[in-house]
């Protein structure tokens, strides 16, 4: 029983491999191929319009980076206010019958699939609010884009702050309280900031989600499979999620092809290697916060 | 009980109004308005934008019945249903049931029950909140390398087989990860007792452990099955169809499972970027259907939700009673 219980464990070491094989191996073949056509120079590219054009072979890497940071900086503007917010009104204002009824609801709402919020954004989000508040050239912007996303992960933000918070000793609440100081007081200088391994972490995990969110990009950040290079939130771009997802549609190729096929997986590379780090540092300030309350 | 936390509140009131010399604490009340407000807005944006969607997809169920239900992907509106989305979903939940299921259960048993603390221990955890960590789009690519391409002779390419296998390792982390704590969090007694009268760590595990844990990996892998009817990056990459997909009668189960696919995101999706334009008939277009889908969607996802946290509470009341 137990070598059949610990085959089971050790797939997901099988599926990590896995992963990581794929990715590296297909982004290593676009890699040399493009060095062995256009040099190493062509991720980024220096012309007098730099941009994401797959189908021509130009790969301007920071076009769909920029595009996914923008994105991402938009989302967390968006989210970490909103979750930080309910999430001290939940710990610290809230009665517990309330939390009792919130929780779960807000639990139910982070499980709402991202195609739905893409087709919020694209129908209603953009025309309706962001392109008249913010006199978007288009229905569809990495702006509008990053807004959707934001209100996708403030639950994640919000439930994970909301742990944090809770797990600060109520000791250090009545000590602040015995001091004088008040409510406010007691949760901006007392419980946040003895909080805040916990609330960054919950902040990288949401840009970690942001990043890696995929549908949303692909419907309302409005280029379809190329870009040129922008730095406006309010201009349509492409993140690389999106990118991604343009590469695999339609293309009904081999691997190893074409080129542009190839770059799927060298961005999937790249996108695999930023969510890492980022959930890396949040599940280390996890741990750090567990071990010291 | 009641006494108590009146006195308590009463304390608290008290004490309040010495902290702010009996005047009111005008600043304080700001920052519990702002607090609330925040937390109105992330509960009711996504309120009322799901009561707009609610509101589009009444007419489509007035006009065209079950047979939207019924009918397959078409380029009119008038025409077009979400059958073919509807079974594609099914297929990639059974998948996820046969394929995750046991895997996840067994794993997460395994790390809480079994497992010695050592190196290859905490790497398998490590491992494990990593792979949960990963973007689905991602998965997308090991299934469109792995399942679609390398294992095409039993998956038949760009099917339903490689859509479902990839999701099934795409919740396998959420199903351990549940699975464990639900395991981790049965108290040391129950098993000191299987023990005590002499049962292997096996008996124990599946005559007292798991049944104490059950409750919450049902819990788990219910939102797992939930979490897999809604990702849709993973499947664009496999090669889910967005488009129309025809059925040809006197197709064999086999067939289909290896051919074309598509499922209830992809549909939303697809239908996302469709031209909006009235059909003839009934005068709905593909924005008004794709409400309607996302009903049908939201319907699947939240009643599943729903059914992990009534089977949850049910069980806990025994528990206790």
């Amino acid at each position: 029983m137990r070598a059949a219980l610990f085959l089971a464990a050790a797939t997901s070491i099988l599926i990590s491999t896995l992963i990581v094989w794929t990715l590296f191996t297909e982004a290593w073949k676009f890699l040399s191929d493009l060095i062995d056509t256009a040099g190493i120079g062509a991720l980024i590219d220096g012309g007098k319009a730099p941009g994401w054009y797959p189908r021509n072979d130009r790969f301007d890497i920071p076009t769909i980076v920029l595009g996914t940071l923008i994105v991402s900086a938009v989302s967390i503007v968006v989210a970490a206010p909103l979750g930080l917010g309910a999430a001290v009104f939940l710990s610290e204002y809230a009665s517990p019958r309330l939390r009792k009824v919130v929780k779960p609801v807000l639990e139910v709402l982070a499980g709402v699939p991202s195609v739905v919020f893409g087709f919020f954004a694209l129908r209603v989000l953009g025309p309706d609010l962001i392109q008249p508040l913010f006199d978007t050239s288009q229905k569809t912007s990495l702006l509008v884009t990053g807004v959707a996303i934001g209100i996708l992960v403030t639950p994640l933000m919000a439930s994970i702050s909301e742990d944090a918070l809770r797990s600060v000793p109520s000791a250090l609440r009545e000590a602040s309280t015995g001091l004088g100081a008040r409510r406010s007081a007691t949760v901006v200088k007392v419980v946040i900031p003895a909080a805040v391994s916990g609330i960054v972490a919950a902040l990288i995990i949401s840009v970690s989600r942001a990043i890696g969110e995929t549908m949303v990009a692909a419907l309302a950040s409005g280029r379809l499979g190329q870009s040129p290079r922008t730095w406006d939130p309010r201009d349509p771009g492409l993140p690389m999620t999106s990118a991604m997802a343009q590469l695999a549609q339609g293309s009904d190729q081999v691997v190893g092809s074409t080129l542009a096929f190839q770059s799927l997986f060298f961005i999937g590379a790249l996108l695999f290697l930023m969510t890492l780090a980022l959930n890396m540092v949040a599940s280390r300030l996890v741990t750090r916060f567990r071990t010291k309350y | 009980m009641a006494v108590t936390s009146s006195i308590r509140e009463s304390a608290g009131t008290v004490v309040r109004a010495g902290l702010t010399g009996g005047k009111r604490d005008v600043r304080g009340i700001v920052f519990a308005v702002l607090l609330l407000l925040c937390l109105l807005t992330s509960l009711f944006m996504l309120t009322i934008l799901m009561w707009d969607v609610v509101a589009q997809a009444i007419p489509v169920f007035d006009k065209r019945g079950t047979s939207f239900l019924t009918s397959d992907l078409a380029s009119s509106p008038d025409k077009a249903g979400v059958s073919q989305g509807i079974w594609g979903s099914l297929v990639i939940a059974g998948f996820v049931v046969v394929l995750a299921f046991p895997v996840g259960i067994a794993a997460g048993v395994y790390l809480e029950e079994y497992a010695h603390p050592s190196r290859l221990t905490r790497f398998i955890q490590l491992n494990i909140r990593n792979l949960a960590g990963v973007p689905s789009v991602v998965y997308g690519i090991l299934g469109l390398v792995v399942f679609v391409q390398g294992l095409d002779g039993l998956t038949g390419g760009r099917s339903v087989i490689a859509a479902g296998i990839t999701l099934a390792i795409l919740v396998l982390p959420i199903i351990i990860i549940t699975t464990a704590e639900a395991v981790s969090a049965v108290p040391q007694g129950l098993r000191e007792a299987g023990f005590g009268v002499g049962g292997t760590r096996w008996e124990t595990t599946r005559d007292h452990v798991l049944p104490y844990a059950a409750p919450g990996i049902l819990t788990g892998t219910m939102l797992a099955v939930a979490r897999a009817l809604g990702e849709a990056a993973p499947l664009l990459l496999i090669g889910a169809i967005t488009g129309r997909l025809a059925s040809p009668p006197g197709q064999t189960l086999v067939d289909r499972l290896q051919g074309k696919f598509t499922a209830m995101p992809i549909v939303i999706y697809g239908w996302a970027n469709e031209v909006n334009k009235p059909g003839k008939k009934t005068g709905l277009t593909f924005e008004d259907l794709n409400a309607a889908a996302i009903v049908v969607l939201l319907a699947m996802v939240l009643v599943l939700n729903g059914a992990a946290i009534l089977l949850r509470n049910r069980f806990e009341n025994r528990r206790q009673g």
